[in-house]
């Protein structure tokens, strides 16, 4: 029979209060599939991925990694599953070292639960340099990123999410605030993704950018998927314009 | 593994100097602090050196100031993280009484000291819950719980208060509050002790790592997997632990129980808290500013006595110091921002 996906949301259902952010969404993320996430302000991306990265609990609906049913995700089963996120927030905390914000949440660490605080910082060291392409000496794996540019914090937000060899990386607005230069070197690393035989969530207002890398399409209107497309079923325009379809009439037809 | 990038070895001279000012930029808070205790014992030498000029005061300090800086350690670890403990006080009175009571009925002094141990674990624990899992800002719920242990207390007491001359001599106070070479009390060994643990906490272990983020933005930490909560309770239970095992020392010392223990040192452990550098915004803050303050604060009221200053000048101090560490906080913290 068929492969399972490296990721299916089956009726997924989330509300905070009054407001409705998702209604029953099916998302599938193939074994080797960069899916592109489209939609206005609001419509509800971030609320599904946060959702898939085990911050928000889904009221109803089900969760299925690579064919496995999981109740009760949290943020690090997530991770253990391999799943890693630049969020839209880029989750830094801006008065700590740059090693403290790279290895958040997942510190190397010996018996006991001690730091390893000699490779982390060799480790960050050598992202720095290299992937993150800090050249400059005032820079350290011990500066505190309170200083970063905005560019800079979303690079670390980035290199901390390809770092730990992921098999499904989610990306919400990862261009936010990265020069022409600098988005080019993330579509690459989306690129890269995909030719490594991994997946990704691509989330960007830009349609261009998903247009660009995305395999397959998923529009998102208030809270429920409007319509899904894969890249080469339809071209640019008629993504544009089924776009600004949905915006206006709430359906695809 | 890889090595990290070889850069081009330049002029030692300027390596070392930057290293150094990047050691200096780093260290800002601690350096100052450092300097701060200095100057100020400097300036009472100066002022009054028939007192600071003696060996005796230092003796003093090296008695007194372990009882709330035991506690200020962890409490340090807590205000990081943007919670509070006004609780501990009480909590060490209340672990002291089940000391103090299980010892007369059981004669047995190691089963009573772990169950003073367990007591203060127990509470700070109790303390945890309400906030993390009831949802009670900690300022209010440890308000709440500093009357009800004190109470309790009392309730358990009668009010009354225990002598423990039984102890003296026992190899167990000797250890917990005796002297070494007639002159460093114990309890100051025990206060490195707990420096050094809270350090390797803080600074070497995870929970400690994610202490620093949960106060520098909990939502990201949250974002990232740390378990917060979890973190949180424990943090609290800690600070019980360490609030216990002051209590005792504080009573054996004086060879009595009284059920104000602690009474005192809520506020001074919490000004040595700020005083050290440890920002009430969060995600900022040391072990060693928290320990130098300690005796900054424990400093100035015999300054004060001694430089013959009125006693009430004392709170004045207090209050300046508290008052001008917390603006420089907010200051820094929005010239950062
Ligand atoms: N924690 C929360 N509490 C209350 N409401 C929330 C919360 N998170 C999201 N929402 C609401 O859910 C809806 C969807 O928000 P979400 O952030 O998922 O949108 P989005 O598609 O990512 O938008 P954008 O493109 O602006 O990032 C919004 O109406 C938002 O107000
Ligand atoms: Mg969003």
């Amino acid at each position: 029979m068929e492969q399972p996906y490296r990721l299916e949301l089956r009726n997924v259902s989330k509300s905070f209060g009054e407001v409705q952010s998702l209604r029953n969404v099916d998302l599938r993320v193939g074994m080797n599939e960069v899916v592109g996430l489209l939609g206005d302000n609001g419509a509800g991306k971030s609320t599904l991925i946060k959702i898939i990265t085990g911050y928000h609990q889904p009221d109803s609906g089900e969760i299925i990694f690579a064919g496995q049913k999981v109740d009760n995700l949290t943020v690090a089963k997530a991770r253990a599953l391999g799943v890693e996120t630049v969020y839209q927030e880029r989750a830094l905390a801006d008065q700590q070292t740059l090693w403290r914000n790279i290895f958040m949440g997942r510190e190397i660490t010996g018996r006991f639960g001690f730091l390893n605080t000699k490779q982390i910082r060799a480790e960050t060291e050598r992202l720095m340099r290299g992937e993150l392409g800090f050249t400059s000496s005032a820079v350290s794996a011990s500066s505190e990123i309170v200083g970063f540019s905005g560019g800079e914090k979303q690079g670390v937000a980035i290199v901390r999410a390809l770092y730990f060899q992921a098999e499904l990386i989610i990306l919400d607005e990862p261009t936010m605030g990265l020069a022409l230069s600098e988005t080019r070197k993330l579509l690459n690393f989306v690129r890269d993704i995909k030719r490594a035989g991994k997946s990704a969530i691509f989330i960007d207002h830009n349609v261009f950018h998903v247009f660009d890398v995305a395999d397959r399409i998923v529009l998102l209107d208030r809270g429920a998927v409007a319509g899904e497309f894969r890249k080469d079923e339809l071209t640019l325009d008629q993504l544009l314009e089924k776009m600004h379809h949905v915006a206006e009439t709430g359906s695809l037809d | 593994m890889q090595a990290s990038t070889h850069t081009s070895p330049p002029a030692p001279t300027r390596e070392t100097r930057r290293n150094v000012r990047r050691f200096a930029r780093r260290n800002r808070l601690q350096i100052g602090i450092i300097g701060v205790l200095v100057l100020l014992w400097l300036f009472f030498l100066a002022l009054a050196p028939e007192t600071f000029g003696q060996r005796s005061i230092y003796g003093a300090f090296m008695q007194s100031v372990p009882f709330f800086g035991i506690v200020a350690m962890p409490l340090t670890m807590l205000v990081i993280a943007r919670d509070m403990d006004l609780s501990f006080p009480a909590v060490m009175a209340f672990s002291v009484t089940v000391f103090v009571l299980l010892y007369q009925s059981t004669q047995n002094v190691v089963l009573a000291f772990v169950a003073c141990m367990a007591t203060g674990f127990v509470l700070g624990l109790l303390n945890g819950l309400l906030v993390v899992y009831i949802g009670i800002p900690s300022l209010i719920a440890t308000i709440g719980t500093q009357f009800f242990w004190r109470g309790m207390v009392n309730v358990a007491t009668n009010g009354r208060a225990f002598p423990l001359t039984e102890l003296r001599g026992t190899p167990f106070r000797e250890l917990m509050v005796g002297r070494v070479f007639d002159f460093i009390p114990m309890q100051m060994f025990w206060m490195l002790v707990a420096a050094v643990i809270i350090w390797f906490l803080l600074n070497r272990h995870q929970f400690g790592a994610h202490i620093y983020l949960i106060g520098d933005n909990e939502n990201s930490a949250r974002l990232m997997g740390v378990r917060v909560r979890r973190t949180r309770c424990l943090m609290f239970a800690v600070v019980g632990l360490f609030a216990a095992f002051a209590g005792l020392l504080t009573s054996l010392e004086i060879n009595n129980f009284f059920t104000n223990l602690g009474e005192g040192y809520l506020l001074i452990g919490l000004a040595a808290v700020f005083l050290g550098g440890t920002s009430v915004f969060g995600g900022v803050g040391t072990v060693l500013g928290t320990f130098v303050a300690c005796f900054i604060i424990a400093s100035i009221q015999p300054a004060v006595v001694a430089i013959g200053w009125s006693g009430f000048t004392t709170q004045v101090i207090y209050g300046f110091i508290i008052i001008v560490s917390v603006s420089m906080h907010a200051i820094l913290r929005r010239r950062m921002i």
